[in-house]
Order: structure tokens, then sequence, then C-alpha cells
């Protein structure tokens, strides 16, 4: 399973950590509604959200110790690094905002993350493809979803509308690192490992377009786009959400129940 | 919760199937702007633990329920028409699954 050639494995454990951080983060973020969603329903909602996305980053954050091959749990791993340790898109971590902000950031991660899981599905690394197979069936549901709240807003009153559309223009900064490449992504991508980032953005695009249509929202021309998250510079907010998602494992280390 | 709890979403009752071929049984109620989002809201609140595969909703202003009160009148005269219940017919031999 694990590739002899120590390059790749560096490599492979990078874009795991890559892959485990961007929903580790966003499921972080999404959990900080529990007890404050709008209605009851949409609080149950996005909590089972946060919940998905928790459960696969345990599968790709376990998969990632064990390529690394230093005896790192997956506790290890999302608990006991650094800030510039992780290497989530700015995206995920930005803040919720209302709640057209949040399913703003959600859909446009959705919109990426289920293409991205579907092509995984045939990669070359028999884990990755198993643990894509099974997201792929819960990233279904929340492209689905959110996708629906995009039009909802987009295309009900004056005022929901208006507000998709500021999420809209102010989170688009954070969409270009999503199709990021650097060496560790061509190198997976010769492997197979990962799937073309071409394809996805295309998919993304298209996706992006169709749903802002109906929404009656449009999209923003790209300018400068965010950068960093995937080197571990990350924005302002990012030491406080650790801070929050550390600190128990922190005081009380070992600690279990 | 906020408190801008939208009183204006109607309320829905959900049924839910937990097998295929069972009949949807009643489970609860909850609110929702329109019957897409209904659904979506029963499938969170209602099937997170396995419990169905397939989701009815109706708006609860569509269910017309008997009153308390005719209950004499409606349910209590069949009370000794025990000639009702099918236990009065012989059942030929050999007849199965019946």
């Amino acid at each position: 399973m694990i590739d002899p050639n120590p390059m790749e494995q560096s490599a492979l454990f990078t874009y795991t950590l890559r892959l485990a951080d961007d929903i580790l983060i966003l499921s972080q973020r999404l959990g900080e509604w529990c007890g404050h969603g709008p209605v009851l329903e949409e609080d149950i909602a996005l909590t089972n959200r946060a919940l998905d996305h928790l459960g696969e980053a345990r599968n790709l954050l376990t998969y990632a110790g064990q390529v690394e091959g230093k005896g790192r749990s997956e506790d290890d791993l999302a608990y006991l690094r650094m800030e510039r340790q992780y290497t989530n898109v700015k995206l995920v971590e930005q803040p919720n905002g209302d709640y057209a902000h949040t399913m703003v950031r959600s859909f446009l991660f959705d919109a990426y993350h289920l293409p991205l899981m579907q092509a995984l599905t045939k990669s070359n690394d028999a884990q990755l493809a198993a643990i894509a197979g099974k997201s792929v069936k819960e990233a279904t549901y929340h492209l689905r979803a959110s996708s629906e709240w995009i039009i909802r807003f987009g295309d009900g009153t004056e005022e929901s509308h208006q507000r998709a559309q500021a999420a809209l223009d102010n989170l688009w900064t954070y969409t270009g690192e999503l199709f990021e490449t650097d060496a560790v992504l061509e190198e997976m991508t010769k492997a197979g490992i990962s799937p073309g980032i071409a394809a996805i953005k295309e998919s993304w695009s298209k996706t992006v377009d169709q749903v802002l249509a109906e929404a009656t929202l449009k999209r923003p021309t790209d300018a400068f786009m965010m950068t960093g998250g995937r080197k571990g510079l990350h924005s302002e907010h990012m030491g406080f959400i650790l801070a929050e998602m550390q600190h128990v494992t922190r005081a009380y280390p070992g600690v279990s129940w | 919760m906020s408190s801008e709890n939208p009183n204006n979403w109607p309320l829905w009752e959900i049924f839910i199937q937990s097998k295929r071929g069972l009949d949807h049984k009643h489970v609860g109620s909850l609110h929702a702007a329109d019957a897409d989002m209904a659904i979506e809201n029963a499938r969170d609140v209602y099937t997170r633990r396995q419990e169905g595969n397939s989701i009815w909703v109706v708006k609860s202003e569509h269910i017309h329920a008997s009153r308390p009160e005719d209950a004499e009148s409606f349910y209590d005269p069949a009370d000794d028409k025990v000639y009702r219940h099918p236990t009065f017919y012989t059942m030929p031999e050999g007849a199965k699954y019946i």
C-alpha cells in the first residue's frame, strides 16, 4: 500500500492531509452553528453536515498517519499540529457570518468537493479511492442542499438576494486556491493518485454558473485570488479556530471519555 | 434557537417508510417553506439513524381529523356487533394462509 519511493510517500502524505484539513476545518466552522441555527430543522441539518465532514476527515487523517509511518493517530494530526502545519484552503476557515454567508461558503466548496470525490474513486491509491467512494453519497446531498439554499436566497426576497450576493462577492477571492497546482499536486496527478485539477475546475465552474443563474445571482469576475493555505499560511481567523478546537486536547493531554 | 424563528413557515406532517413494502408511518412534524425543503428537513431530522428509505410530506392543514366529541356516536355502536368480525365464518378444510 505505502509507496516505497520516499519522495512520493511524502507527497502522498501532504496530499492526503490537504484533503483532510479542508473538511476538518469546514466541519469545525459548521459546528459553531450547533444550537444557534435559524430554525430547529436547519440546526439539525447543519450539524449532520458538520459530522459528515468530520467522519470523512477522520478516515483521511488516519490514512495520512499510516502513510507518514511515524505512528501519528488521527487525533494527533487533528489536534496537535501548529497553525502553519494545517494545509486547508482559506475558504473553509472564513467566519460563518449570516446564514447566506455560511451557505455560499459551503456551496462553493461542495461544488468542488463532489466532482473531486467522484474522480478520486478512480484513484490509483486504493485507500483514497475507498474513502472517496464513501464520501460521494454525502457530498451529493451536501451540494444538493446548499444549491437549494443559494437558489432560495438569490431568488427570494430583496434582502435575501442582497445578502447572498454580498457573501458571494466576499468569498469569491478564496475560490482560486481550490484549483492551485504545485509540485505535490503535479506528482500526485502524474502518479494517477489525484485527478487532473482542470477537469474538477470545469465541473465546479459549470455547477456554479448553473446554480447562480437559477438564483439570479451574479458571478463575480475573477480578480485577485487569495493564496497560501496549502503552504500553511492562513488568514487571521485560523488561530482562533484552532484555539477552540484544540484547547481540551492540549489542556488535558491523553484524556478520554 | 434564535428568536427570528419564521412563524410564517407552514407545518408539515412527515411519514417515513422504514422498509420497501411496508406502509409509511407518521413520525412527527416540522416547519418548512415548501415541499422540497420539507423532504430535505425530514431527511435530516427523521432518517439520521437509518429509519427510512422513503419520505412522504403533507401540509398539516390538509389533514382533517374527526372530533373527539363525536367519539361516542362514531365508535361505540360497534361495541355489540361482534358478528362483523370474520370469526363467524367456518373455513373450509385445508384452506391455508388465512
